[in-house]
Order: C-alpha cells, then sequence, then structure tokens
C-alpha cells in the first residue's frame, strides 16, 4: 500500500516548526534566490520529519507549503516519491531494507526473514510495542557493501547476514551502542573484504596513508 | 529555418518546431498521448518515438526540436516495434474494460492499441489497481486506467490555474491524485475530461448515457456568458446528450467553461411547451392564437407599451421586436436589464475592443470592477496564459477576489480611477511604461447611477495612456451576456427600465434578471422565453420560444463577433423560434413585419448594424467620446456575478449547474472563494 492511501492513524491538529527547527528552516531557505525558495521543500520536509517522531504529518505539508508559497499538492508529490519521507507513524527505529538486485544477489531475501521472523511482523508494519518499523526501499547507494539497512534515514547497517542482522535488532532493542557501518568485522569501510588491493604503489609515492594498512 | 526530411518528403518549419509538430504539417500522424499543443511537453510516455539516421536511439519526436539535415523516419521496423513495445507496457496495468468504459469508440488508447498494439497479451501476471478519486460533481474518475500521461496535471497547472492534480508515488506506485482528496476548484475542470486520453477522467452528469456513434453532431456556439465559446452539440432522440468544445483559436481556442459545458440538464427542465394565459391568478394552457388574440388587444388599448430583452435573447427575435415596437410608436425598449446608466450609443464604449486573442498582445491589465473568472472563464484564462507567458503586471479596482494569476489591488472605489486618471497612483507608472496597455470594465458599475461619468473617466484614462491606437486598442467593456451584446448592437437600447416596467403593457423577451417586483401592479405582462423563470411566474400570457440548442440564430459576443447557433433539437411542444412568433403576433396585430424568411430577418440585422454583415469576425469601430463627464458617487465597486452557476433561466433549471454552485460557491465561501461568492 502506498503511503498516499495509509489512513489507519490519527493526523495532529496542528504543526508548527519549534524555534530551534525554525532556525534551521531559515537558513535553508536563505541558501536559494529570492522566488525560488521552493527548492528549499526537501530539507524541510527532514526537518518537520526529525521533529515529530520520524513522521510528517499533514498538518506540516501545509505549513511546509505556505512557508516556501508553493501548492499543497507539490509538497505531497516530493513527500510521497521519496521513501525517505514518512506519511505515517513508524516505530522508533525504523528500519529500511534495501531489496534492490545488488543487495538481493547478496542476501537481502535472507536478511529480511530473519528480522521478520524474529519480530514476527512482516514488511510495511510495526511491531505492536511501536519498537521496529520494517519497511523495504530501492537502492540506498552503499551497493559495495550489500546488503544494506538503514535505520532513521541516517545510519547505515551493511554487510548484513540473517545472523548479523538479529543481533542489531536486539542491540536496538536493548538500546545498546552497536557499531554503524559493516557488520562482517573484517571490512574497512567500503575497501574490499581482503584488504586495499589496488593503487598502492600511487598512494605511496604521493605519501598518502593507506586506510585500514598497518 | 531547419529543413529536413521526414519519410522522404522534404520540409522546413519555424525554428523550434518539433519534429512531431512537422510531421503533422506534411499530415504524418505520429502517435502520441502525453503530448498536447496546448500543454507543456513532459516527453513521458514514450508513444512518438521515431528514428532519425545516425542517431543511435530512437527519439522522441514530440521534444525533439527539428534540425538541419535529419533524416527521419516514423515508418521504419524499428518504430513499429518500439510503439508496439509501449503499447505493450501501458497496458499491462491498463484495465481491459472497454465495453464499459464511457470513452469508448473516443479513446485515444483504442484507437491507438488498434493501430500500433499487438492483438493479444502476453501478461499473464496480476493487474494493479488504483482508488479512484473523489474530484467533485462534475468528473467521474476511473484511476486504474490511468496512463500517467500528466496531460490533467499540466492542465490544472497551466491552463486552469488551479496547482491541485499532481503525481502522487513513484514507481508501482505512481498515482494521480489530489492533495488528501480534495475535489478539483476551477470553472474550466470539465476540460480535464477532454484533454485525458483514456477514460480515466469523464464526464460524470454524461456517465453510461451513450455511446460517440450513436450521437449526431452540431457545430453550434454557446451563449450562457458573453464569450460565444464554439461548441459542438451532441444530441440522439431529439435530447441533447453533452456539449463539447470546438475548435476557434481567436476565441475559445479548445477550451469551455463548466457552464457551457454541463448546463444541458437544464434544457429539459422548467421548459415553456405551450401558451399560457393567466386566469383567475393561474396559468392556464392556450393556443397561440388565443394568446395572440389576447396581446393584440391588449396593445391596442394600451397607452404605454415597454419591452425588455434577457441575457439569452438572440439577435433575429430581437430586431424583430423592435421592429414590432417601433411600428406601433414605442420607443421604450431595453436590453440592459437593470439600472443602466451607461452610454450606448458609441460601440467602442461597449464592446471588447481588444478581442479575446488580442489579450496576448497586452503587457499591462486593468481590471476594473470585474472578475473575469466569474464572468468569462474563458477570456481570464487568455489572461492567464498571457501572464504565464511574459509574467504581464495586472491591477485590479474592485473587491478581492480569488484570480489565478498575481495581481496588485489599488482599491475598490472610483477614486482610484480619478488619481490614474490624474496621472498619479501606484499603477500609473505600470501603465505609462507599457507598450500595450488595456483596461477591462465589468458591467457591474456600469449598473451604477452615475454609469456615465465612470465611463467616460476610463474613456480618459484609455486615451491618456496611450491605450486607443491605429495598431491597438486597450479599451474594454467585459459583457457578462450575449444577450446584452446583441441588444445594444441592434439599438434595442434607450429605454428607461423603470417606465418600461411601469407601463401597460410590458413585453418580457426572455428577460428575468431584472427586478420583477418592480413591475407595474396593473402592468399586463408579456412572457416570451423558454424556461418558467421569474418573468414567466409573473407574466399574464406566456409565448413558449426556442432555446439555443433549438434554433438557427445569430449572437453577438462582449468583442462585438456575430456568430450562429444551429438548430440541434426540436423546441419541445408548440415552442417556436422566438422571431417567428413575434413575426407571427405582428400579423395579428395588424402590424406585419416585412421578413418571412431567416435571410429576410438577417438582410434586416446587416441595414441595422454593419456587424451582421460578416459572420465568425470582428469588425474594428471607431473611437468616439463617449460617456459624461460628472461627479462618482464614492461608493465601492460591485462584482456583477456572484455565482458563476446560476446566471440565466437555464443554468438555473440545471441540476448540475446547483451541485456546482453547493459544491463550489457555497462550500467555498468559507474556505477562500474559488469563484467568488
Ligand atoms: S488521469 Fe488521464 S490525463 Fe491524467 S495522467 Fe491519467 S491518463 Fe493522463
Ligand atoms: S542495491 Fe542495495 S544499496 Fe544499492
Ligand atoms: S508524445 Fe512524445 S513522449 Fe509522449
Amino acid at each position: 500500500m502506498s503511503h498516499a492511501q495509509k489512513r489507519d492513524f490519527e493526523q495532529p491538529a496542528s504543526f508548527t516548526f519549534t524555534p530551534e527547527s525554525m532556525k534551521e528552516v531559515d537558513a535553508v531557505i536563505a541558501k536559494y534566490p529570492k522566488g525560488y525558495q521552493a527548492s528549499a521543500v526537501m530539507p524541510l520536509l527532514w526537518i518537520a520529519q526529525r521533529q515529530h517522531d520520524n513522521w510528517i504529518p499533514e498538518k506540516a505539508m501545509e505549513e511546509i507549503a505556505r512557508i516556501l508559497d508553493m501548492p499543497k499538492i507539490k509538497v505531497f508529490e516530493v513527500a510521497t516519491f521519496y521513501t525517505m519521507y514518512n506519511l505515517a507513524p513508524v516505530g522508533k527505529h525504523h528500519l529500511q531494507f534495501c531489496t534492490t538486485t545488488p543487495c538481493w544477489l547478496r542476501g537481502s531475501g535472507e536478511a529480511v526473514e530473519a528480522c521478520e521472523k524474529h519480530l514476527g511482523i512482516k514488511l510495511g508494519e510495526t511491531t505492536p510495542d511501536g519498537e521496529f518499523t520494517l519497511t523495504d526501499v530501492e537502492c540506498l547507494g552503499a551497493c559495495v557493501n550489500a546488503p544494506v539497512v538503514q535505520r532513521n534515514g541516517d545510519e547505515f547497517y551493511e554487510d548484513l547476514t540473517p545472523e548479523n542482522v538479529v543481533q542489531l535488532l536486539d542491540d536496538l532493542k536493548a538500546g545498546k551502542k552497536h557499531p554503524h557501518g559493516s557488520q562482517d568485522g573484517a571490512r574497512h569501510k567500503s575497501s574490499g573484504v581482503e584488504g586495499a588491493t589496488c593503487l598502492h604503489e600511487q598512494a605511496k609515492s604521493a605519501g598518502i596513508k593507506i586506510a585500514g594498512e598497518k | 529555418m531547419p529543413k529536413l526530411t521526414i519519410d522522404g518528403m522534404e520540409i522546413t518549419v519555424e525554428p523550434g518546431t518539433s519534429i512531431l509538430q512537422a510531421a503533422e504539417q506534411l499530415g504524418i500522424e505520429v502517435p502520441r498521448f502525453c503530448y498536447h499543443d496546448k500543454l507543456s511537453v513532459p516527453a513521458n510516455c514514450r508513444m512518438c518515438l521515431v528514428e532519425a539516421e545516425k542517431a543511435p536511439k530512437l527519439i522522441a519526436s514530440c521534444a525533439m526540436p527539428c534540425a538541419d539535415d535529419m533524416n527521419i523516419s516514423t515508418k521504419s521496423d524499428r518504430v513499429k516495434a518500439a510503439r508496439q513495445g509501449v503499447m505493450e507496457m501501458l497496458l499491462i496495468n491498463h484495465p481491459l474494460d472497454c465495453p464499459i468504459c464511457d470513452q469508448g469508440g473516443e479513446c485515444d488508447l483504442q484507437d491507438q492499441a488498434m493501430a500500433y498494439g499487438y492483438d493479444r497479451s502476453r501478461y499473464e501476471e496480476e493487474k494493479r489497481a488504483v482508488k479512484d478519486k473523489e474530484l467533485g460533481p462534475l468528473i467521474k474518475t476511473v484511476m486504474t486506467r490511468c496512463i500517467h500521461c500528466t496531460r490533467c496535471v499540466r492542465f490544472g497547472d497551466e491552463i486552469a490555474g488551479v496547482e491541485e492534480m499532481g503525481v502522487i508515488g513513484r514507481g508501482e506506485h505512481l498515482e494521480i491524485g489530489t492533495y488528501i482528496e480534495q475535489s478539483i476548484t476551477s470553472e474550466l475542470s470539465g476540460n480535464l475530461i477532454d484533454v485525458c486520453p483514456v477514460g480515466a477522467l469523464t464526464s460524470k452528469p454524461y456517465a453510461f448515457t451513450a455511446r460517440p456513434w450513436e450521437l449526431t453532431k452540431t457545430e453550434s456556439i454557446d451563449v450562457l456568458d458573453g464569450v460565444g465559446s464554439n461548441i459542438r452539440i451532441d444530441t440522439r432522440g431529439g435530447a441533447v446528450l453533452r456539449i463539447l468544445p470546438r475548435l476557434n483559436e481567436d476565441v475559445n481556442e479548445e477550451w469551455i467553461s463548466d457552464k457551457t459545458r454541463f448546463a444541458w440538464d437544464g434544457l429539459k427542465n422548467q421548459r415553456l411547451d405551450r401558451p399560457y394565459i393567466k386566469v383567475n391568478g393561474r396559468h392556464q394552457p392556450a393556443t397561440w392564437e388565443e394568446a395572440f388574440t389576447l396581446i393584440a388587444e391588449k396593445i391596442k388599448k394600451a397607452d404605454k407599451i415597454g419591452a425588455v430583452s434577457g441575457t439569452l435573447a438572440d439577435c433575429e427575435a430581437i430586431i424583430a421586436l423592435k421592429d414590432l415596437m417601433d411600428s406601433i410608436g414605442s420607443k421604450q425598449y431595453e436590453c440592459r436589464q437593470r439600472v443602466a446608466q451607461f452610454d450606448a450609443t458609441v460601440p467602442a464604449g461597449w464592446r471588447f475592443n481588444t478581442t479575446i486573442a488580442g489579450i496576448e498582445q497586452a503587457d499591462a491589465i486593468l481590471l476594473v470592477g470585474t472578475n473575469p473568472r466569474t464572468e468569462a472563464a474563458i477570456i481570464n484564462a487568455r489572461i492567464r496564459k498571457t501572464w504565464l507567458a511574459n509574467r504581464i503586471k495586472i491591477g485590479v479596482i474592485g473587491p478581492e477576489m480569488d484570480l489565478n494569476y498575481p495581481v496588485k489591488y489599488l482599491g475598490d472605489t472610483p477614486s482610484v480611477l480619478e488619481e490614474l486618471a490624474a496621472g498619479k497612483g501606484a499603477f500609473a507608472e505600470v501603465l505609462k511604461n507599457a507598450q500595450n496597455p488595456m483596461v477591462v470594465l465589468g458591467t457591474g458599475m456600469l449598473r451604477r447611477h452615475d454609469g456615465m461619468a465612470l465611463q467616460a473617466l476610463v474613456r480618459k484614462i484609455a486615451e491618456k495612456y496611450n491605450m486607443v491606437r491605429d495598431d491597438w486598442n486597450g479599451y474594454n467593456m467585459l459583457a457578462n451576456s450575449t444577450g446584452v451584446m446583441n441588444g445594444l448592437e441592434l439599438g434595442f437600447s434607450g429605454g428607461d427600465i423603470h417606465t418600461i416596467l411601469q407601463s401597460d403593457v410590458v413585453y418580457l423577451l426572455g428577460a428575468d434578471e431584472m427586478a420583477v417586483s418592480e413591475i407595474g401592479f396593473n402592468s399586463f405582462v408579456i412572457y416570451q422565453g423558454h424556461h418558467g423563470d421569474a418573468g414567466a411566474a409573473r407574466a399574464d400570457v406566456i409565448l413558449p420560444g426556442a432555446a439555443y440548442t433549438e434554433k438557427n440564430a445569430t449572437y453577438v459576443n462582449t468583442e462585438g463577433r456575430p456568430q450562429h447557433t444551429r438548430l440541434a433539437v426540436f423546441p419541445p411542444g408548440d415552442a417556436r423560434e422566438d422571431w417567428k412568433i413575434i413575426r407571427a403576433l405582428s400579423e395579428v396585430m395588424g402590424k406585419t413585419l416585412p421578413y418571412n424568411t431567416l435571410a429576410e430577418v438577417r438582410g434586416r440585422m446587416a441595414q441595422q448594424s454593419p456587424v451582421f454583415e460578416k459572420i465568425g469576425a470582428v469588425i474594428p469601430v471607431e473611437w468616439a467620446a463617449f460617456g459624461k463627464d460628472g461627479k462618482c458617487d464614492p461608493a465601492p465597486f460591485v462584482l456583477p456575478v456572484t455565482d458563476f452557476y446560476q446566471t440565466d433561466p437555464i443554468t438555473r433549471a440545471s441540476n448540475v449547474m446547483k451541485k456546482c454552485s453547493a459544491a463550489f460557491v457555497q462550500g467555498a465561501s468559507d474556505k477562500k472563494a474559488v469563484v467568488n461568492g
């Protein structure tokens, strides 16, 4: 079901940006020439989402339309286009699994299945305790470390396996710190699992230290 | 000028012409869905692919401008295969419900599937379904049929100026919709039905009524406002089933207003289909002879006889009534139904001199006491089009209203005009610096008792700011009905409305808009018209006439453009064409009018005014002084039309128009009126 159709929850009666958010809003709008303020729509939606429990209510879209002097439908179009924006409430941990081809080839299906089993919910659903929401999205742009999951729009966990992803869930639930990035252990950031293998000579002669190399 | 070859034929085109347009000029058909000549080009459907020599890929001809030495093929095997591919993709999610779809028989998708598609489907997976949207009382949606061409979105953004529709979601979930299920608040919304190439958006009032091939099509014109939009009337078995626009670049391009399109159900209701005579306060059916004899008797005995023509009265009837009045020596006739204090003697003073197409040349517009959106939606669309293209400056003297282009409010009293005439005020600079400034007066201001002075004042403004030149006339009055233009052109004016309504005999030719309560208590009232509205209710004798779809008649639009309506269906019952009724009455009165055929009446009209010499054209008129200098009343301007959907006997009898009025005018007054309430 698309965002636009979900209706089984309550919308708040009003929305205003907090003074802190408003500072950010003004800073973003100031980046664009006068008359082109509509370009700020994406950052503003993002600010609204962060302020409002990780989802954007209708009133917030209307407020953004008012601030940017643009038709409401244009804000709505942007908000529904990107999976980054939630137009319905989500759990405390919103996990967006990439299921596009590279991740899928590397086992995103199994990782998702393990989570579904562990949490007892399906993709698109939220656990009754409001802790987790699982969704599937298209490529997150981190295919080198596929498969990938994104938490609450900015933390990435990569190189997922059915095992390490369950560990991730448990840590998140327990409020424990869990490292971002590759869950593989062996890999440094996005370099190959066997370590840095190319451009060694060039790096050395340029005096650049190769990350992950002793 | 690029010179290129398409399918072996050479053509030279204007720079910027797309390949699709060039092909069209050569008479080559290129299939398309998203492209529409009056809208921007998104090139998203890919149906118009053609092959260009040396280009590795096929190109979208709607978006590719012609260049020198291109060698285009629109019929190669690759092109054919691509079209089949696009068709197949579109049909993946398109339902196979043509037998129950109102678009069937006039559907671009159906036609193009016949011409370019496969004859069977290879698709075995499930089709997607999309929830229908609620777009108000006029437009029915079946969104599963939508092929996402976005024509409707672009129509709303560009032509109608209501950015309410949009593309929601993405990929497989993409849908066309409005912001959280709003209805469309545009007086031009019906055009969405025409722009939609499939059956996703269809007419609600016409739903499941007929198939296009069963309909008889009559080319005619609309008379429900002052625009004179060109229309096609579709009928079956003596009933009007729908009204569609007809292309006329000078008038309505290819759009019509919702009133023009949807008021036809009013043609069936409240009809006067036989003569009536009031006996003891009740209307009793009568024969034509009885009615005529009674009228002739009353007129013979009467001292004072007055006549008023209404918003829908046609030229033939008006000239006949005028000749009849003249023959009995009464000059008390008038086409302006309410207190009309403006100069009717100089045509330049009450015409839309710039012409509708001429608006596109304007670079500054001053609107005085008028809301073009409710008075002439199609003219408003031209103003918007001009604003969209050139961002022209538009000033308003009058109350605040919901216009779909930005305007500057200058105040709402005549004092603003006085300042402008003296070269002062914020808008004076704008007008001074403009090449082609224009001013539009609403008829509302001319109902004021200081109309003469206002008219003279605006004339002076026009002259001061160089709006009247050999190559440009920027002075305009916007008539909100064709009836009044017909009367003015034929000289059916000069009477005093108060005197007329107090006469011994009052002849109402479809006049329902004046204050019926002002008619003298002892006056004998004749109502000739087609609807049982205010005038008929007060009448002592009713003569049933024909509506504009039921007669061959002439109507002059606000520009002074005469056009013909054509008989699409016969008038109901005993009703007759209007001029014939007056001609027949004249015989009973012993004052037989000197014409027997339509051609003869039209000859008489041409004698009265040269406008009737060239049907369909505007003959520019001489500029002369009009109006009378005087003091203006400081009272603010009031708009002449308060409810776009309820302006005349036909729209008042239309249930669809009533629903629109309830949904958009009354319902909107608290939200922020769409059409000014
Ligand atoms: S509703 Fe019709 S006009 Fe609008 S996008 Fe769909 S097919 Fe095109
Ligand atoms: S495919 Fe999963 S991140 Fe690119
Ligand atoms: S008509 Fe050219 S892409 Fe749609």
